[in-house]
């Protein structure tokens, strides 16, 4: 006997093409103008972050930073479609989706000035650390969402990886627990296209990573990651089928217009062309298309916006830069208590002055 | 009432699983087989399989999933079926689990207990017999025990689950079943942290954990010698005082450990004796361990580590020095 025992496919969603036209068969019915205008207000509102960033740290006023330019729409379609109880779980690149969910600003500015404070969300934004080891966040993200689930709250978790990440054992290994535990979690590949120096095709010769939710008996979608609604409403129909359907993996596929991160030099080894074939796809020009063409914005709608961004962020980096940090507080944050052989270390360091 | 350690763990965990829902325990085979000691043995009967939860075989999945659950506020205690698998998650343990804290400035931490067996002399195959505590208790951020009675083994396991921090919790499997104790039935706790001295002495100061107490108290009782023994419980953070106020008052300071000599436990003790008590020695300080070789098949395990014959040599090379 011979029989075919599974059966997969992945499918592809956009909803707003690079023209800024909409497939309105697909368009979400929970979507309305307003909200496509604060989609594109948070998407502008990143990359004007991201300069910023990028130009601090050029001064020497930040340390390294992964900027996310090129992958707004996948962060912020996410963040929108998450709601207020849900939790995210991001790698290093996702200062959209925290701006966007609320996230304060100058806490980037102050872990970029190199304090750990900047780090700690304030009650009720909902989100782990900034996890650096590539991957390593994903069977956090099942723990969390079984911890939701245990406790019985209406809320998902929404975790983000690469696609180098998706290389990763711990990716693996979280994509089949999530499935074997029946968690809420929503996954989602932000895949663009790099991992540092090795592109999407030295990763992996599967087709699709996507299709890496096969392995784990859980749901494979593969979006657009550069058209916000799209990203949007796979998320959230995802979220909405947790208790029914199970776990969900998204692979956005987008596009990392810039540097890995400041210490990175991409000229060594990607040709500019592909670059700039990616120029046209712009996240957010297609939805400045789409909504200039329903008369929803306008020249004098950006220029204010700009304004307004600016004048947020800069205020932003002043508090940050009034932040004065106390060394004191290492001893006092690694237990729940000071243990005496490091109250110890810290006398001595304050007895002799070291820190001055 | 009479319990060996299995026992004694097992109802350490049945008592703070009564008193907190949060304590939650995952890993392999730990539901239904009671975990391959058995010291999960008949919880998973109790409180059900949401809070007893037979994993997939993925190492540090288990970790970065209870990881995942303490920072949403349940207190897992992950079980590694042995310390020689455990590497798998130690990524995990230290890239995250020690530094949570640290990096939130306390607005999120990982209150966790990561039980697994350790140490050999029980004819096990060599990644079954490992002694690994140097490895969790370098660099700072994980809390790291190994009782050597029964007694302490559920006090100090009811401590680690009142507690708000990662701790790795390493079980002598020799001991788990080598004897009895008397042991309340009723929770109380071991405090964590605190050396404990066993036997009280003038002429020598012997300070061991975990496999090697048993030894060496069987020993000093045999020869009559005067000797304090201070077993150390908790092995990060160190109880620094314990040790070196003994020292202060014998002269003489002798490590045991199962875990290999060089870059141990023993050379962090001794290190710590030479910069505060060089000068109330009247002898240099001895380290009593096992080989600097990987753990071997048991055919040598009797040479390998430490045994009786071993640490009284040790003992009258010290007190004729």
């Amino acid at each position: 006997m011979l029989q075919k025992v599974f059966d997969g496919e992945i499918e592809y969603l956009q909803v707003l093409d690079e023209n800024g036209k909409v497939d309105a068969a697909l368009f979400p019915n929970d979507l309305d103008d307003n909200k496509i205008i604060e989609m594109y207000k948070y998407m502008c509102l990143a990359r004007a972050f991201d300069a910023k960033m990028l130009s601090l740290q050029r001064q020497g006023r930040v340390i390294t930073y992964a900027p996310l330019i090129g992958e707004e729409a996948t962060q912020i379609g996410a963040a929108l479609a998450m709601r207020k109880d849900d939790y995210l779980v991001p790698n290093f690149r996702q200062h959209g989706v925290f701006i966007a969910r609320g996230f304060p600003i100058e806490n980037f500015f102050i872990a970029g000035r190199g304090y750990e404070d900047g780090l700690k969300a304030p009650p009720g934004t909902n989100s782990l650390a900034v996890a650096v080891p590539v991957g390593s966040q994903m069977p956090h993200s099942v723990g969390l969402a079984y911890a939701l689930k245990y406790k019985k709250k209406d809320a998902a978790v929404v975790a983000f990886v690469g696609d180098g990440g998706t290389s990763e054992g711990d990716f693996y290994e979280a994509t089949n627990f999530s499935g074997e535990l029946k968690v809420p979690l929503v996954m989602i590949i932000e895949n663009n296209q790099w991992a540092i120096s090795v592109p999407r095709s030295k990763q992996s010769i599967a087709k699709t990573l996507a299709q890496k939710a096969f392995a784990a008996g859980i749901r494979g979608l593969q979006v657009d990651g550069n058209d916000v609604i799209a990203v949007y409403k796979a998320v959230s129909e995802g979220i909405k089928s947790l208790a029914t359907d199970g776990p969900i993996l998204i692979e956005c596929i987008t596009y990392r217009m810039s540097i890995h991160t400041t210490a990175d030099d991409p000229t060594k080894y990607r040709d500019q062309k592909d670059v700039d074939a990616w120029k046209p796809k712009d996240p957010i020009l297609r939805v400045k298309t789409y909504l200039s063409a329903k008369g929803l914005w306008n020249d004098e709608l950006e220029k204010q916006m700009t304004e307004e961004q600016a004048k947020k962020i800069n205020d932003s980096v002043a508090e940050a830069e009034a932040f004065k940090g106390d060394p004191k507080s290492m001893f006092d944050n690694l237990y729940s208590f000071v243990p005496d052989i490091l109250k110890d270390e810290e006398n001595e360091a304050v007895d002799a002055n070291f820190w001055q | 009432m009479q319990m060996n350690m299995v026992s004694a763990l097992n109802n350490a965990l049945d008592l703070a699983m009564q008193e907190n829902e949060d304590v939650v325990l995952l890993g392999e085979d730990v539901g239904e087989d009671g975990g391959v000691f058995r010291v999960t043995d008949g919880l998973i009967k109790k409180y059900g399989e949401n809070r007893v939860i037979d994993t997939p075989l993925a190492e540090s999945g288990i970790i970065g999933t209870a990881i995942g659950m303490a920072l949403g506020g349940l207190h897992p205690v992950p079980e590694i079926q042995f310390a020689g698998f455990m590497y798998l998650g130690y990524s995990q343990l230290i890239n995250h689990a020690a530094r949570y804290r640290e990096r939130t400035r306390s607005g999120l931490s990982v209150p966790m207990v990561v039980r697994t067996p350790v140490g050999g002399g029980i004819r096990a195959l060599e990644h079954h017999s490992e002694s690994p505590e140097v490895l969790y208790s370098y660099g700072g951020g994980l809390i790291v025990v190994e009782p050597s009675n029964p007694y302490d083994a559920k006090g100090l396991m009811m401590k680690a689950l009142h507690l708000k921090d990662p701790v790795i919790f390493l079980e002598p499997t020799k001991l788990y079943r080598l004897f009895k104790q008397d042991v309340p039935e009723e929770s109380y706790e071991v405090d964590i942290g605190k050396a404990n001295i066993i036997r009280a002495g003038e002429d020598l100061t012997i300070i061991t954990y975990g496999t090697m107490v048993p030894i060496v108290n069987d020993v000093v009782s045999q020869k009559h010698v005067d000797a304090e023994i201070i077993d150390l419980r908790t092995i990060n953070p160190l109880d620094e005082k314990t040790i070196l106020d003994s020292v202060k008052k014998t002269g003489k300071a002798m490590i045991v450990h199962e875990a290999s000599l060089s870059f141990g436990v023993g050379a962090e003790i001794a290190a710590r004796i030479s910069e505060k008590a060089l000068y109330e020695l009247d002898a240099p300080i001895i380290r009593v361990a096992s080989l600097d070789l990987p753990y071997p098949f048991p055919a040598y395990e009797n040479y390998y580590m430490p045994n009786a014959k071993k640490v009284g040599a040790a003992i009258d090379r010290l007190l004729t020095m």
